[in-house]
């Protein structure tokens, strides 16, 4: 399990260790014409079994890398400029799209924030679920049912088979999200990405969904890219976690050493927003919004909500490890080296 | 299924009768007395009296409408007051020619328009879109006995592809589909174009949806995520609109077996009208009034087949 900084070069002819690698990439999104950096310069990789957690307010580029890395930006509007994006191996930036659809929902899956819209209303779920193993896996309707009514029992929705044909508005919230979960896994990926997978459930059904997440992780050796705005979730499931703001990573750190030490102030100001029950001062919510992207100001993107800022934060900080330790990093001209 | 069936065909008896209802009141409202319309304004009393005794309108309203009911709930549309002969069998002998029409436009609207409208959408403003949108504007803008003649002018007239005189009770099935051809392109042509639009838009909106970034999340290729998971939402407002110019159709289908010189109903108004024969003339739209309900089912059947959400709500 090795943590990959901006500098880190992995050996190309080696066996992919890392089930998701990720190399400088950038996306921009043309706003009004213009083209904007909406994700700059992340890296990181995601080995088998671990979780990265990527968290940050709405608006910082958190379902963009998502989406650039599945190759799902809207077409229009968005692309990936620069960086390299290597899955089990593949590189999907190299790749072309008949080669990228080969990957999707194949060695990479994603699950996606609304279980309500995310499902196609018109068709049955247990087709829905059966696709993928027909496309990539060459199954037939029959077999692939009886896969599917498999996939349904392993994310525990009851009487699968009874409900392979039901309609996805016969379904709660949280069995959608179980669909969306048995729809992703159906052809066993490598990596899965996981875009508030909880966000729009109730508390009781998150924890739920988070822990069958968390169980057939283990099962089946995902590497999983969690994309939370919840700390909460964060401590539980995370091994790792990554704070983006305004497009850059901002704080990279293992899950303990970031509770310990929050390091970079918009981490701090998360932390402090974030209610808990072993403290009992008031919540202190972050002032100010993230700026949108043809407001973002030059230089470090959180100064203008930043209480530490100085004059050198007109320039950008560089991503650099702690002295204390190499594993977590923080881009703050503040507190780099500390 | 069955439950939505039978409550759909419930419904339509309130339905039928209100608009049998209609035609009943209209027929009677219609100014001039129907004696002089039919006798001319030189007819003697005594021959007016009788004709009044023979349609039955010197009974007491109620009693006329409790007969009519009784009479169309046997099937019975009266006898024709010029030819005598049950209205039905003069209906049932143009009928199919009718409906063969306007099923052949439908099938034109739809295996024309839908491609078309997914090809737009496909390509906004590339060269499917602005064909498309030209098209169903012209589509909308000409008025079918126009578009009848010019379609009689250009491809039977100069290009003698199809005959100009209707062959359309050939025996022959291959004569009798040549027959078909410019007709059913001339109703088709306004179904195209509505198709087209409501297919372009349905489909714009339905590829934004994120359910489409959930099929592309599956690796299914683009052919797969606009035909199947985008088209099958677009069935619905498809369905819709045909639905609702399903009557459209039917009066243009009228116009056009004018234009075409075919068999069925629209020639059989014309006769009426001319003959002023207002027996027949309440039997046809008796028979109207069934096509556009029957119809209307259709519709509402089709929608339970492209909408899961309706049989099983
Ligand atoms: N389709 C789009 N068109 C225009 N701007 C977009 C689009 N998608 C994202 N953005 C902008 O890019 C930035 C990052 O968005 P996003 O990755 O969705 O944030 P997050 O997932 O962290 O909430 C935001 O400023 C957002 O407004
Ligand atoms: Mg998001």
């Amino acid at each position: 399990m090795t943590f990959a900084l901006d500098t880190a070069a992995p050996n190309a002819e080696a066996p992919p260790a890392n089930a998701l690698t990720v190399e400088g990439l950038t996306t921009s999104i043309r706003i009004a014409g213009r083209w904007f950096d909406a994700v700059r310069d992340v890296s990181f990789t995601v080995g088998p079994r671990e979780t990265l957690a990527l968290v940050g307010e709405s608006g910082c580029g958190k379902s963009l890398t998502a989406l650039s890395i599945m190759g799902l930006l809207p077409a229009a509007v968005g692309r990936v400029s620069a960086g390299r994006i290597v899955v089990d191996g593949v590189d999907m930036t190299a790749a072309d799209e008949p080669a990228r659809e080969a990957m999707r929902g194949d060695r990479i899956g994603m699950i996606f924030q609304e279980p309500m819209t995310s499902l196609n209303p018109v068709l049955p779920i247990g087709f829905q679920i059966a696709e993928s193993l027909i496309q990539h896996r060459g199954l037939s309707k029959r077999d692939a049912r009886k896969r599917v009514v498999e996939l349904m029992e392993l994310v525990r929705i009851p009487a699968a088979e009874e409900r392979l044909d039901a309609y996805p508005h016969q379904f709660s919230g949280g069995m959608r999200q179980r669909v969306m979960i048995a729809m992703a896994l159906a052809c066993s990926p490598r990596v899965l990405i996981a875009d508030e997978p909880t966000t729009a459930l109730d508390v009781t059904i998150q924890a739920q969904v988070l822990a069958l997440l968390a169980d057939l992780q283990k099962q089946v050796g995902l590497a999983v890219l969690l994309i939370t705005h919840n700390l909460g979730v964060v401590a539980s499931v995370a091994d790792r976690v990554m704070v983006m703001y305004g497009g850059d990573v901002v704080e990279s750190a293992p899950m303990r050493s970031f509770f310990k030490a929050p390091t970079h102030p918009y981490s701090e100001a998360l932390l402090n927003a974030m209610p808990r029950v072993d403290r009992a001062t008031a919540l202190a919510p972050i002032p100010g919004q993230v700026p949108t992207l043809p407001d973002m100001p030059a230089g470090c993107r959180f100064q203008s909500r930043c209480p530490l800022r100085v004059d050198k934060c007109a320039e950008r900080p560089p991503l650099v490890p702690m002295a204390s330790d190499p594993a977590h990093a923080v881009r703050c001209w503040v507190r780099a080296g500390a | 299924m069955l439950r939505f069936v039978a409550k759909r065909l419930a419904l339509a008896v309130p339905t039928l009768w209100a608009v049998l209802t209609l035609v009943f009141v209209l027929v009677r409202i219609v100014p001039g007395d129907p004696t002089i319309v039919i006798l001319g304004d030189q007819a003697s009393p005594a021959a007016r009296a009788a004709l009044r005794e023979r349609l039955g309108l010197d009974q007491p309203l109620w009693s006329q409408y409790w007969d009519f009911m009784v009479q169309i709930l046997h099937g019975d549309l009266g006898r024709s007051l010029v030819t005598n002969r049950p209205i039905i069998t003069d209906v049932g002998a143009v009928l199919p020619f009718t409906i063969e029409l306007t099923v052949a436009a439908l099938v034109i609207g739809v295996v024309i328009g839908v491609p078309l409208g997914v090809m737009a959408a496909r390509r906004r403003d590339g060269f499917a879109d602005w064909f498309a949108r030209i098209f169903s504007l012209a589509g909308l803008s000409f008025p079918a006995f126009v578009s009848g003649i010019l379609l009689l002018i250009c491809f039977a007239v100069q290009l003698r592809w199809f005959p100009v005189i209707s062959t359309a009770n050939a025996s022959d099935p291959m004569e009798r589909l040549r027959a078909l051809v410019l007709p059913a392109f001339n109703l088709g042509l306004i179904m195209v174009a509505y198709v087209t639009r409501v297919t372009r838009s349905g489909m714009l909106k339905a590829l934004g949806e994120d359910y489409i970034r959930t099929a592309r999340a599956k690796g299914l290729p683009q052919r797969i995520v606009v035909w199947r998971h985008a088209l099958r939402n677009v069935l619905i407002p498809i369905v819709t609109v045909i639905g609702l110019y399903l009557g459209v159709l039917i009066g243009n289908a009228v116009v056009t077996e004018i234009v075409f010189n075919r068999p069925g109903l629209g020639k059989l108004i014309v006769t009426a009208l001319n003959q002023r024969d207002y027996a027949l003339l309440q039997g046809l739209m008796v028979v109207s009034a069934f096509a556009i309900v029957v119809a209307n089912i259709l519709t509402d059947l089709t929608y339970g087949l492209v909408d899961p959400r309706v049989k099983t709500a």
